[in-house]
């Protein structure tokens, strides 16, 4: 078959099964346009600003676990798309970006809408190609599938220069099964002695914790996660990334830890004498003040990037390999294992948990006559039968919905962990809901965030995505501010917004519903309201307590045993407790 | 300390930028990097001399390793190894200078490769130190031009780095 260069990508997408691809036209990638409008197997979803593209195909790969798929065109929609490319590189979520280039013989001369695409995304990919060749571009394709999502997964980037993809010059076509790349063989199974090992120091904890990250989700290793913390009987904890791998609802479940994490959850990390650390990263919202990151802790570590292992706190028994693979084996050697877990320890140590947890760490006010945020999550997760995908932006909400909504299965909770990417949310529950048409898909947000990829309402209505806009609008950017009061005597530098829109004209405008809720008895109506419109992305601008803080809190430098509690109702001074 | 890493690489374009854009985002220093192809023309032999505590250095290796270009790598400090070094330096010669520079260039056991009323340039290869204290032994007042290569090395023994 012989076929030019814009129909080798299409067909070549085809032949890797791509459902979607997310992007937005201009000049140097008129020839792959013109071949996408000339068939009906690959939908395009037009965004409205190529970062929308990147995250909606971030959140459709999220939820999915297969690659997302973007197209852009060269320069500023190439730059555009930079931030979502980011956000996916530090969350390693697998994702092919296509960008437009300039033609062969004009680059490097500074033409119209020329960036050095290869160069700028170098830092924020797992690997980038610039197509020199049309015979190349098929299985230059089908490297940047396999790359994007074997081994740790991540975003890779096709560079394609006008005239690769010119209509006149066809080559022969043959889209190849497998391909080798001799410089590139990830790690799967983990090694046999190091999972002995590991496994040994597992069974012999006095005061063990499972700590696991979004490895687990990527891996697609929830149930031998699940099988494995049930059959030790340890407690554990999952990273912001990895929420939903293991059950919230679940009573060896002790919540999220980090710097929002929860009381019980930071104690036992602590206090804990052995660490399975699992498709986790010790980033330092996590690890605090590293020299106290658990000090009296042995520390195994599972994980398929080699580099991930004592890159920032050391660790004694490393395994590389993925997750999945290497949970099985450990199961295994387990099962055979003639030890079982200490029953008197670890009577002791869920004794000494359950202390903590009586603390109620993520109580708040009910009696308050202002909306409080953690009450509408609770409510959302209520009205959702704690069914539904939850995506996020980036602050104080994002950590009320990690905190109340208890997601029980993964790939529910989909938010920019790494990069911190405020603008994330409304794409990415665009991709969620265009993978799940029949779930519920909610976008929890606020009002700064919101409007960072607002646009995408437009795509939104578009694509008949009807999606749930979960607004919590406290007319302050809360993370910055909340940040401000704790750390700069509450001098409230720019983080306030006085011409904030009116969100439910705005959500009108562009052809949704809005509504404004302002008392705490008409949070529950209007969430069950707005999700029995099945088929309307709806706007829920909730007008929360301004003064609201997220806590626990393990302020910047602290260690888990330092942390920052709610002020108990009835006293004026804030509990500080070790 | 001093680490000397070798490594087989992918001859693409833009694997030298990758690694050197690995080393600039993530903080770490390098002496010096030499990079040209090996007897398989696809793939690159790169040399790169960088210090820091062995922690860092683990991190370093690990990192290149995750590039996709590259194949294999190897820190040579941790073997037994040559080490070599190519440096030209150019200096003014007068009649009184002449024959001193001639001998110290035969003491360390270079070449004079080029001759003018003025000047010489002498080749000489090495290790590095003994090429810093060749320099060191001339008058830097007569010093025109240092040009070195960077170290490259390879491993003792029957073992290498191939495909």
């Amino acid at each position: 078959m012989e076929l030019n260069g814009a129909q080798i990508v299409v067909q070549s997408l085809k032949d890797e099964g791509v459902e979607y691809i997310f992007g937005y036209p201009g000049g140097a990638v008129l020839h792959l346009y013109d071949a996408i409008f000339q068939q009906d197997d690959i939908k395009h979803i037009l965004v409205r600003h190529e970062q929308g593209a990147t995250h909606a195909a971030d959140g459709y790969a999220r939820a999915t676990g297969k690659p997302g798929v973007v197209l852009v065109t060269s320069g500023p929609g190439a730059t555009n798309a930079v931030t979502g490319i980011a956000t996916a590189h530090l969350d390693s979520i697998p994702m092919v970006v296509i960008s437009g280039q300039v033609s062969l013989p004009v680059i490097g001369s500074d033409a119209f809408q020329e960036v050095d695409m290869v160069g700028i995304t170098r830092p924020c990919v797992k690997h980038n190609f610039l197509v020199k060749d049309v015979t190349q571009l098929a299985e230059t394709i089908k490297k940047a599938f396999h790359l994007a999502t074997t081994g740790r997964p991540g975003p890779v980037v096709v560079d394609i220069p006008k005239d690769i993809t010119d209509p006149r010059i066809k080559v022969p076509y043959k889209y190849p099964k497998k391909v080798n790349m001799r410089s590139y063989n990830p790690a799967v199974t983990g090694h046999k002695g190091q999972i002995k090992k590991a496994v040994d120091l597992l069974l012999n904890a006095q005061k063990p914790i499972i700590y696991s990250g979004g490895g687990v989700v990527l891996s697609e290793a929830s149930k031998e996660l699940t099988e494995l913390t049930r059959l030790l009987g340890y407690p554990i904890t999952n990273t912001l990334m990895g929420l939903g791998a293991y059950p919230a609802t679940d009573n060896q479940f002790v919540g999220m830890l980090g710097m929002h994490g929860t009381y019980e959850a930071n104690m036992a990390m602590h206090e804990s004498d052995v660490i399975l650390a699992v498709g986790a990263r010790f980033d330092d919202r996590v690890t605090g003040k590293l020299d106290e990151f658990c000090p009296y802790a042995k520390i195994i570590h599972i994980d398929i990037d080699p580099a991930s292992i004592s890159k920032t706190v050391k660790v004694d028994v490393p395994i590389v390999g993925d997750v999945k693979a290497v949970l099985e084996q450990m199961l295994e050697v387990i099962r055979e294992h003639k030890q079982k877990p200490h029953k008197k320890a670890l009577d002791a140590w869920w004794q000494q948990i359950d202390q903590w947890r009586a603390l109620n760490c993520l109580e708040y006010d009910r009696e308050s006559r202002l909306i409080k945020p953690q009450y509408v999550i609770e409510q959302l997760y209520e009205v959702t039968k704690g069914d539904a995908f939850v995506t996020s932006d980036v602050g104080q909400h994002q950590m009320y919905a990690a905190q109340y909504y208890h997601f029980d299965k993964p790939r529910r909770w989909i938010n920019s962990g790494g990069l911190g990417t405020m603008g994330f949310g409304l794409p990415a529950a665009i991709g969620v809901k265009l993978a799940h048409p029949h779930a519920d898909v909610a976008c929890v947000t606020g009002e700064a965030s919101i409007q960072m990829c607002i646009q995408e309402l437009s795509t939104a209505l578009q694509y008949n995505t009807p999606v749930k806009i979960v607004n919590l609008n406290n007319r302050y950017m809360g993370m910055v501010r909340q940040w401000q009061e704790f750390s700069y005597e509450s001098r409230y530098s720019h983080s306030y917004m006085d011409t904030i829109p009116d969100f439910v004209k705005l959500a009108e405008a562009y052809g949704h519903v809005g509504m404004l809720i302002e008392n705490p008895e008409d949070v529950r109506p209007a969430l069950e309201e707005a999700f029995a419109m099945k088929d309307r992305t709806v706007f829920l601008d909730f007008q929360t307590d301004r003064t609201e803080n997220v806590y626990p809190m393990i302020e910047a430098g602290k260690a888990h045993n330092d942390m920052k509690l709610r002020v108990a109702p009835g006293t004026s001074t804030d509990r500080e407790l070790a | 300390m001093r680490h000397i890493i070798s490594i087989l690489i992918e001859n693409e374009s833009g694997a030298l930028s990758r690694v050197a854009g690995l080393f600039s985002a993530r903080g770490y220093n390098i002496e010096s990097l030499t990079v040209a192809p090996t007897e398989d023309p696809s793939l690159s032999r790169m040399t790169l001399v960088t210090r820091g505590s062995e922690d860092i250095i683990e991190q370093i290796t690990k990192q290149l390793n995750k590039l996709i270009d590259v194949f294999k790598l190897i820190d040579l400090a941790d073997t037994v190894h040559i080490e070599r070094e190519l440096m030209m330096v150019k200096v003014k010669t007068t009649e009184t200078t002449r024959e001193e520079i001639r001998r110290m260039t035969d003491i360390f056991r270079g070449r004079i490769i080029d001759v003018t009323p003025t000047s010489y340039v002498v080749e000489m290869t090495g290790p590095s130190d003994k090429l810093d204290a060749f320099i060191a032994a001339l008058d830097a007042d007569h010093i025109i031009e240092v040009v070195r290569s960077g170290p490259t090395g390879i491993s003792r023994g029957e073992k290498g780095l191939h495909l």
